[in-house]
């Protein structure tokens, strides 16, 4: 990745958390802490490498997103609006009765999304499948599905990493929102996950680790992922939950919280302030 | 007594054959491709079955994936885990995306009978009834299983169709017309009516026989479909014959007769009652479960007389 390009991303990705911090503020509901880990990782997805289309959502050839942790929707739907797929004056509507944007992503309101979401564990199990059309179609897209790291403590998870390395299915790209945090506390706290690479590793898959709020690792994590062949690989993306905003940083509580008057002004403050 | 087949015989032929016609058609394993006949299919088309192993849940989320991208997955697996181990991604992805998977799940009623009660399959239809944009087919017979194969492939949409391990009498003839949706009148009578759904139709029949020789004319209805459901039939019948019986090897919380019940009460009060499950089963020979539990022609035609006798 160039040095400007790198440098719109991350000027995009800090227009992203003030959209969602002005966003969130205002309809007093949704979940800034994982959107916010997520905000580098989805970005570089739809704004550098997925081969999508706002204007024609559904071309046969195009790569696939599946948000598996679909409490993260805001920071989807910031990037589905940027490339196209809808009116961003339509972001308001979030979470709002009569609106195109659920709470968590829904295929029949919003184009663009792949797949409804929102209880977990279910997302890598699709991804594979979507993969796995794609190659028995002949196609060469690849299909990408962003995990929690809470989320990957359901046991649905470890039965699709058992498929995913014995269907070989390399054209399924899965990253990890390595937060260490969950709705009730630290992973630590709540359910230990141990050495998460050594047990995917275990089960066969390609194991890369980033640093997940830096785009172009970002990048070069996925391009390693691409040039392994016949195994499918997980990118393990170190985050920090609310990153960007610091009392919100690691903290469980701002998991799904309303953000008041007085921590929006702080949050502003702290972004910049870019509108 | 007319020919039996089994019912998951005849359901690994129809999806064979369905295979050879259409190339979308895959097909998706949990491990008993040997008792559901899936296996039939992967031995002819290898590069599209799937077979995860033990993994109900990742193998519905897996069929949700291939459904998006245009493929035409059918899922197999027993029904007593497909409904239950798969409820989430059958509710939150298959029917919640209207996706186009078939799930096909086998064994349903006391059909698995040595194996026992934790193996028969008598609560899924109420699993998935009330799921909304799910379709929910019983096969009755091996005719009516190769017909509603072929139809749930045309249908565009997510459909639980239940099948079953038994072998049981063949009651439709090649020229049978299956529609979604549309129940059957096997056979008409002016005094009462008897709805079943699944395998039990052809212990109606017998039943209605019975109920003939005593002078006592009953219509049998197959409600293959119990959603959406025929409600017009239902009405015609309540109509026609002012009592109903229901029969189904399922719970009555939630299956055929709820199902019934719902419309008369709406459209056409009625007096029905239901012969189903209203307890765990056990191992045992199949005939013998279906006899002691309530399905045997001698019972129906007894809860059909009891029923005209309070008409």
């Amino acid at each position: 990745m160039t040095k400007e390009r790198k440098e719109e991303l991350e000027a995009l990705c800090l227009r992203f958390r003030n959209e969602l911090i002005d966003l969130l503020h205002a309809i007093q509901t949704g979940h800034p802490g994982g959107s916010l880990s997520a905000c580098e990782i989805i970005t570089t997805l739809y704004q550098d490498v997925m081969n999508v289309d706002g204007a024609d959502p559904n071309k046969e050839d195009r790569d696939h997103f599946v948000l598996s942790k679909g409490h993260a929707a805001p920071m989807l739907y910031l990037n589905l609006a940027e490339k196209g797929y809808f009116p961003k004056e339509e972001l308001k509507t979030l979470r709002q009765i009569n609106s195109n944007l659920q709470g968590h992503p829904c295929v029949h309101k919003t184009p663009g999304v792949e797949l409804s979401t929102g209880p977990l564990g279910l997302g890598l199990s699709a991804g594979l499948g979507m993969a796995l059309a794609d190659k028995y179609k002949g196609l060469d897209s690849y299909t990408y599905v962003l995990m929690g790291d809470g989320e990957i403590q359901e046991g649905g998870i470890w039965e699709a990493a058992m498929s995913g390395a014995k269907f070989k299915v390399d054209n399924c790209i899965a990253i990890l929102d390595n937060n260490g945090v969950q709705l009730d506390g630290t992973l630590e706290e709540i359910m230990p996950m141990g050495d998460i690479a050594a047990k995917w590793a275990a089960f066969g898959w390609n194991v890369i680790k980033c640093d997940g709020h830096d785009v172009s690792a970002i990048e070069d994590a996925i391009e390693q992922a691409k040039a392994c062949k016949g195994q499918p690989s997980i990118i393990i993306a170190k985050t920090v939950k609310g990153k960007g905003i610091d009392f919100m940083e690691g903290k469980n509580t701002w998991h799904g919280k309303a953000i008041n008057d007085e921590d929006y002004a702080k949050a502003k403050a702290i972004l910049g302030g870019a509108k | 007594m007319a020919e039996k087949i089994a019912i998951r015989d005849a359901f690994g032929e129809a999806l064979l054959e369905l295979g050879k016609k259409n190339d979308k058609v895959v097909a998706l394993e949990a491990d008993v491709g040997g008792s559901t006949k899936s296996a039939v299919f992967g031995k002819a088309f290898p590069e599209r079955y799937y077979n995860v192993g033990i993994s109900e849940l990742n193998m519905v989320a897996m069929s949700a994936g291939m459904a998006r991208e245009g493929l035409i997955p059918f899922v197999n697996t027993f029904a007593v885990f497909l409904a239950t181990r798969s409820g989430d991604p059958i509710q939150s992805l298959i029917a919640y995306d209207k996706l186009n998977v078939k799930l096909c799940g086998t064994y349903t009623g006391l059909s698995d009978s040595y194996d026992g009660a934790s193996h028969q399959a008598i609560t899924d239809m109420s699993y998935v009834r009330a799921i909304p944009n799910m379709t929910v087919i019983t096969a009755a017979d091996a005719t009516e299983t190769k017909k509603a194969v072929e139809a749930v492939a045309e249908y565009e949409g997510p459909v639980y169709l239940r099948l079953s391990r038994a072998a049981v009498p063949v009651v439709y003839g090649d020229d049978m017309k299956f529609e979604i949706g549309k129940g059957i009148k096997v056979k008409e009578g002016k005094d009462i009516t008897i709805i079943t759904t699944g395998t039990v139709l052809s212990k109606a029949i017998e039943a209605a026989e019975k109920l003939e020789a005593e002078g006592i004319h009953a219509t049998v209805v197959d409600m293959h479909t119990v959603k959406p459901i025929d409600k017009d039939l239902i009405v015609e019948c309540a109509k026609e014959t002012g009592a109903i019986v229901t029969v189904e090897e399922h719970s009555l919380q939630g299956g055929l007769y709820s199902a019934v019940a719902e419309v008369l009460a709406a459209e056409c009060p009625t007096k029905v009652k239901g012969i189903g499950a209203t307890d765990f089963a056990e191992s045992g020979d199949y005939e013998q479960l279906l006899e002691k539990y309530g399905y045997g022609a001698d019972n129906i035609a007894a809860v059909c007389k009891a029923v005209l006798a309070d008409k």
